[in-house]
């Protein structure tokens, strides 16, 4: 296994997802080296707190941290999550992961489940990548009848079971308390913590989330150590990362780089910006994180803390490129209309703001804007911050503050010309959809 | 216990308290709209946001627990900014439409609007419009104005025990709303609109009938179940337009059932009688108090004279006030007869003489404190629907629920073991729990129990409550209408002696208690319900019931009423008396009498008239003090209904704790062999109880009061070559043309048909076979 | 009333759960159901409902929060497309109005012949093959350059 891109090192060759192709690259070696060397649980809770490991979903949180939460010792059920809900615009490194190499999150979990003392667990797949959620299925069959998952897997009496369950259709199911009460068959809306999942998760027992890279980080660390995966990347920002570039690029995909490679390079790797056009702004986390303009985001490198000092979020890792082509209140826009869209509708700030937030920015950009919306826009975006149940609130709020803040010029010029900066010819040629017709 | 400073005031609190719990404490007030003491936390609301110290961001109160040390702020710079920042949030969607609001004046957003909200509104864009839903004859919608609190969908889910409301789709379009063209059937929907902060969800009956600052608060005690939950009665020229829970943690908690919320309706409906009434020569005609009073006084004295004082009867309604039901017997005693009761539905009075005042055995309140309790022959949610809620909540925590009944409604209480058998197995069941349980204990039994065999279902029950320490027992009101009712009560009582459990009655009406209270039971030498109509009298007095639909055996009290020399009928309502009656007295219904009731737990609830008696309606108990005084009886000088009850309750109201008597001895224990071929078993529909809920429209169009029909299992249909929908003819003592229904929880051979209504009252006995054939 | 088939399938759903947790097998369900029937009708979410013991108002609940569900009948073939702001950059929009023009429908609307259904979706967690559709909830189209779209209508029969 090579040190950079290990997680999708897979993706040649056909079929290559197999349990088969999956050992014979080295797969569940580390698991066996668990087993055959009676690793104690703490001592894998403390090679992850080496590594620096990072949570992938989105929110960074050290993921060695959140596992020694977990009660380990607490009788009764206790589960393993892995949030492979994906659907922050701009994020598909999940669906790689799991097209290639699905066994690499089947075996982190298992070691998951090993380290913090949980019998069962369940992986929640994005609804809308069905032949994903189904080879998912499929290399659990093959976990099973190897007899990786189950009752004492490989006689070391340690038993595991999982299982896939598919969202339908709901952003708000990537918030973990949301994907909980999804997987209990309800309707996805988040939980108020405390508690926190490691108290009282699904069906009101311990549980452990992280995100589908996180646990395919796994294997990895157990298998070449902590130290070495933090050495991948930079202190505080262990082991390499996905970045899912999409947008106005030559190339868009994703790629596995280190913490702390420079935004340039990574643009590089995509191809550079589609037919040369000049770079306007990157959203450089997903669709919540402030966009950044071109002048910052060339001088960051792509590591949580960088990201965090230009004042954006690293996020889930989703790179959105957009070129001069692009109208930013058009995006904007479209964005808002998102969360609005998606608000799972319980708490009022979110409920009631996401919709203003979108009708005002609609307005501006269908050339009915007035002087004080956009005062009125960061206005609601405050009242809206940090005042509702889950973070959906705030990553509704953030794209509205961060386009204000980098090109308020452009809202200003809506605003007072009732029409777009970008002319609609200039735009249209932009997205490359004609160029072929 | 921690300890927490609430704007610079500090307190200790119970570990595992909210914030909100420690502001309470401290009187404190922090505005909420989803919060509800009794329910779980939703904490959607935001409107509870608060300061606190060290925290990055706003907390809501509601769902903050408090940790050692903490300080919160309620009215700081930053707390009061999220509020009002919430707050308008509220209003941005919210129709501001209060002067047509249903909800105007006691809208919790209305009023904390005033406090948070800002003069003008900055949302210039286009307000949500949301189409209301149809929830049934009870409740109003005007879905526009929801906040989504979710109270109302938590209700149902959590209090009324069944998701009749939920949130449908998502973000801005979420709407609250029932199942697609369900209405919400609870038996306890209307508080939902008590729940509701907003005029979203508004009473339908009283929709548009005043504007509530126009109405006085009254406050009464519900003159249905036994439970007696305290109402606040409102009232506007002397009508009563709405009826809310008074709040009694002991009692009704802050709940009302939708009978006791809504059977008002009859107070103002076209069936009151306004006048008094006498037949003559087959002609009614209205005459005055004098007339008719006169008239009653001349014919009782022919009727004695006649036929003896014994020839004499009074029948009363469980219903009627403990002053009505003193006077009632003092006057029929009086007269020379023992022949009263108002056990009207009772069939087996083998316990009378035995010092029983059967009551529920322990305080409301003290249910959920049982870790068992075992609830035999009641259809309890319906029966008693309040407490009911309780045996829920109860079986949520640690208290084991198990139902021994005849038919498998769904009591949507989570019962830990139930058993359900014919009528005529029950007591034989009952028999089978009590001799596990004594075989488990080694203790002996009855000899009757000799051959008894437990049921494994038995045997499971005596498990349950024989590893239980803290029991329950209690008799429903099926069982006490039933045919061998005194060995129920045999059996229940041995049941409670070997397992250490209380032992009690589920209080059939408001005044079950308080007619034993007020001797409104036979003497040595009277008859009781029973004998009076199966051994037809000469006179009748009837108080405040309708034999024909609250007796044992309607067809047969019609008969003897029928036959009767002389019949006085007191009621609000224009009733068939009008078939038998000789003279129809109207009397004042709960609202227009000061009277009291005694609750199933022995609480003695006295209450005012709330309006004047309608036309020239009089309170029954000065009737009869006049009565008396006409015929020149001793001890009808009372002045007030205060000096009636006293002299009921013999001074003082604790006395009635040292009456309540569940014990008895020495009642003979007999198991029938044999079961008949076909049984019927009978149900009293929650709206058909009473006369007050069989003629509150709104309450007559719920699916609770859908006509009876003849219930059956597949296998009995099929046995009696009968398909559900058929038209049937059942008879047993009377025949009745009724629907046949299929019913699964039913056991085989059984026939279910509701008694209280004109459509079964053709029928003879609730009790015994029954035969169906089609019609 | 669903198919043996599809309850065998709910069945086996089921058993992924601890078996006091049927709920959580509604999601399931409900996908099974739309796939045999093409979309949930009043009477199958009560099916669901009462072959999960679960209130239907809960069922009602989840099939109206969760997107891929049709409360309304869709045209036999349900195309949905990424509008959303990455794919948007790389024509996402522009093939939406593409599709519209060739169908002759808008969102939300079917075409006369009841064959296509067209709807606007969120992220589907494939920004980077752009343009992407999806048809019938599980069919994944990526690069639909107007090309690729005739040839996806034409093997819609
Ligand atoms: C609105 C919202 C959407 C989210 N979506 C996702 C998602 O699609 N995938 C994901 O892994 N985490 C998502 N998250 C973050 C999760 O809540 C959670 O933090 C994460 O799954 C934890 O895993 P990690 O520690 O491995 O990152 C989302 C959070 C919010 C507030
Ligand atoms: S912030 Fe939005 S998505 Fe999150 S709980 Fe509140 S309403 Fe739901
Ligand atoms: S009362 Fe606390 S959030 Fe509603």
């Amino acid at each position: 296994m090579g040190a950079l891109g290990f997680i999708l090192d897979a993706a040649e060759g056909e079929r290559s997802w197999r349990l088969a192709e999956y050992v014979r690259r080295g797969g569940y070696t580390a698991l066996k080296k668990i087993i055959n060397e009676n690793i104690p649980p703490e001592n894998i809770v403390a090679e992850l707190k080496k590594s620096s490991l990072r949570g992938r979903g989105g929110a960074g949180f050290p993921t060695g941290l959140k596992w020694s939460f977990m009660p380990r010792q607490f009788p009764g059920a206790k589960y393993v999550v892995c949030n492979s809900d994906e659907g922050e615009p701009g994020t598909f490194k999940d669906r790689d992961i799991l097209r290639w190499n699905p066994h690499m999150v089947i075996e982190g979990m298992i070691i998951a489940g090993y380290a913090m003392g949980c019998a069962r667990g369940y992986n929640y797949i994005h609804g809308e990548i069905w032949d994903i959620y189904k080879r998912f299925e499929e290399a659990l069959e093959e976990a099973r009848a190897a007899q990786l998952l189950g009752d004492n897997i490989l006689g070391s009496g340690f038993s595991f079971e999982l299982q896939a369950h598919h969202g339908y259709g709901a952003y708000i199911c990537g918030e973990e308390t949301a994907l909980l009460e999804s997987i209990e068959g309800k309707k996805g809306q988040p939980r108020f913590k405390p508690p926190f999942p490691a108290s009282f998760g699904l069906y009101g027992k311990p549980t452990t989330i992280n995100n589908t890279e996180t646990f395919a980080s796994v294997p990895w660390i157990i298998n070449e150590g902590g130290d070495k995966f933090l050495e991948l990347g930079k202190p505080n920002n262990g082991g390499t990362k996905l970045f899912s570039v999409s947008g106005h690029v030559n190339r868009p995909g994703n790629f596995e780089v280190s913490m702390g490679t420079p935004f340039p390079e990574l643009l590089a790797m995509a191809g550079g910006m589609r037919d040369g056009r000049k770079l306007k702004g990157v959203i450089p986390g997903g669709s919540s994180a402030p966009v950044l303009p071109t002048e910052i985001i060339m001088e960051c490198t792509l590591d949580y803390d960088s990201i965090a000092k230009a004042g954006s979020m690293l996020g889930s890792g989703a790179v959105i490129v957009m070129d001069e082509t692009t109208c930013m209140v058009k995006a904007l826009e479209r964005l808002s209309y998102f969360y609005f869209e998606e608000s799972c509708g319980q708490c009022t700030p979110c409920r009631e703001g996401t919709g203003w937030l979108y009708r005002v920015v609609h307005r501006i950009e269908h050339g009915e804007g007035r002087p004080e919306d956009l005062d009125l826009l960061n206005s609601v975006t405050e009242n809206i911050m940090g005042r509702t149940i889950c973070a959906l609130g705030d990553a509704a709020a953030m794209p509205v503050r961060g386009f204000l803040k980098h090109f308020k010029a452009e809202f200003e010029y809506h605003i007072q010309n009732r029409k777009c900066l970008v002319p609609e010819d200039v735009q249209r040629a932009g997205s490359g959809f004609f160029k072929v017709a | 216990m921690l300890e927490i400073e609430i704007d610079g005031r500090k307190t200790e609190v119970a570990d595992g308290s909210t914030v909100m719990d420690a502001a309470h404490q401290l009187g404190i007030f922090v505005p909420h709209f989803c919060y509800h003491k009794k329910l779980s936390i939703a904490a959607n609301c935001r409107m509870c946001l608060v300061q606190v110290e060290k925290a990055p961001k706003p907390l809501p109160a509601c769902a903050t627990p408090v940790t050692n040390g903490m300080k919160v702020f309620t009215h700081s710079e930053a707390a009061v900014k999220a509020q009002k920042g919430v707050m308008e949030f509220l209003l941005i969607n919210h129709p501001l439409d209060c002067p047509i609001c249903d909800q105007g004046g006691e809208c919790q957003l209305q009023d904390l609007s005033v406090g948070y909200g800002q003069s003008a509104s900055r949302y210039q864009e286009e307000k949500r419009v949301v189409v209301n839903k149809n929830l049934g004859p009870l409740i109003a919608t005007d879905m526009t104005r929801c906040i989504h609190c979710t109270r109302c969908v938590r209700f149902t889910q959590e209090i009324a025990g069944w998701m009749e409301l939920g949130q449908a789709f998502r973000g801005e379009h979420a709407e609250i709303m029932p199942f697609i063209e369900k209405t919400v059937d609870s038996e306890l929907s209307g508080n939902v609109i008590d729940l509701c902060p907003v005029g979203a969800l508004t009473s339908k009956p009283f929709r548009f009938a005043a504007r509530t600052w126009e109405l006085s608060r009254r406050k009464s005690v519900s003159p249905h179940d036994g439970l007696g939950a305290n109402l606040i009665v409102q009232v506007k020229h002397d009508k009563v337009l709405r009826v809310l829970p008074l709040e009694n943690e002991a009692v009704n908690e802050c709940w009302l059932s939708d009978k006791d919320r809504y059977a008002y309706e009859a107070l103002n409906s076209e069936a009151r009688l306004t006048k008094p009434m006498l037949r003559q020569c087959g002609e009614w005609r209205e005459v005055d108090w004098q007339t008719a009073l006169e008239f009653i006084g001349t014919d009782l004295k022919r009727v004695v004279r006649e036929h003896g004082a014994a020839s004499v009867g009074a029948l009363a309604s469980p219903h009627a006030t403990l002053e009505e039901l003193h006077l009632l017997q003092k006057f029929v005693r009086a007269a020379g007869s023992e022949s009263i009761d108002c056990r009207l539905r009772q069939t087996d009075f083998s316990l009378d003489g035995k010092g029983v005042t059967p009551w529920l055995g322990l305080p409301v309140a003290e249910i959920a404190a049982s870790d068992r309790v075992l609830v035999v022959g009641s259809f309890v949610r319906k029966d008693h629907p309040l407490l009911a809620q309780r045996l829920r909540q109860a079986a949520k925590k640690f208290t084991r629920v198990i139902l021994l009944h005849v038919a498998d409604d769904d009591q949507l209480i989570a019962l830990h073991a139930k058993s359900i058998v014919a009528p005529s197995a029950l007591a034989a069941e009952l028999a089978g729990i009590v001799k596990a349980v004594a075989e488990a204990k080694g203790a002996a039994v009855d000899a009757a129990l000799a051959g008894v065999q437990p049921s494994a279902a038995a045997k499971q029950i005596a498990e349950s409550l024989a590893s239980g320490e803290k029991g329950a027992i209690f008799l429903g009101n099926f069982a006490q209408q039933h045919a061998q009712a005194a060995t129920l009560h045999a059996l229940a009582q041995k049941l409670a002696e070997l397992t250490g459990a209380r032992f009690g009655y589920l209080g059939e009406a408001a005044n079950s208690v308080g007619g034993y209270v007020a001797k409104a039971v036979p003497g040595a030498s009277g008859l009781n319900a029973a004998r009076m109509l199966a051994e037809p009298r000469k006179a009748y007095f009837v108080l405040h019931a309708e034999p024909e639909l609250d007796c044992a055996n309607p067809q047969q009290a019609m008969a003897a009423l029928k036959g009767a020399d002389l019949v006085v009928a007191m009621t609000p309502f224009k009733t068939r008396a009008l078939d038998y009656a000789h003279v129809i007295l109207p009397v004042a219904p709960f609202t227009e009498t000061s009277g009291t009731f005694i609750n199933t737990e022995g609480r003695v609830q006295s209450f005012h008239a709330v309006v004047k008696p309608l036309g020239e309606t009089r309170p029954a108990w000065k009737v009869l003090r006049v009565l008396g005084n006409l015929l020149g009886l001793p001890g009808f000088e009372q002045d007030s209904s205060e000096a009636v009850r006293d002299e009921a309750l013999g001074g003082k109201a604790d006395s009635v704790a040292e009456r309540l008597n569940n014990r008895a001895d020495g009642v003979a224990i007999t198991l029938s062999a044999s079961a008949p071929t076909l049984q019927r078993v009978t149900d009293v529909p929650i709206h058909f109880a009473d006369p007050l809920a069989r003629r509150a429209p709104s309450l007559q169009k719920t699916r609770d009061a859908a006509p009876p029909a003849a219930r059956m299992n597949a296998a009995t249909l099929a046995k009696l070559g009968l398909v559900a929908g058929m038209q049937v003819k059942v008879s047993g003592g009377g025949t009745a043309i009724l629907a046949a229904q299929l019913d699964a929880g039913l056991p085989d051979n059984c026939v279910r048909v509701a008694a209280g209504h004109p459509l079964t009252s053709g029928l003879g006995s609730m009790q015994g076979e029954i035969t169906v054939e089609r019609a | 009333m669903l198919s043996q088939e599809s309850l065998k399938q709910i069945d086996r759903e089921i058993a992924k759960y601890p078996a006091e947790q049927k709920q959580s097998a509604v999601m399931a369900a409900l996908a099974i159901a739309q796939m045999e029937q093409g979309w949930l009708s009043t009477e199958t979410m009560a099916e669901v409902a009462n072959h999960l013991g679960m209130a239907p108002m809960a069922v009602y609940e989840v099939a109206s929060f969760y997107n891929m569900y049709d409360l309304a009948p869709v045209g036999k073939y349900k195309i949905t497309v990424c509008t959303n702001l990455p794919c948007a950059l790389s024509g996402g929009v522009h093939a939406a109005d593409y599709l519209k023009q060739k169908l002759g429908v808008g969102f939300n609307e079917t075409t006369p012949d009841g064959r296509f259904t067209l709807k606007e979706g969120e992220c589907m967690g494939a920004c980077g093959d752009a343009p992407v559709m999806l048809v019938n909830n599980v069919r994944m189209c990526s690069f639909m350059q107007p090309e690729q779209i005739d040839r996806l209508l034409g093997e819609c029969k």
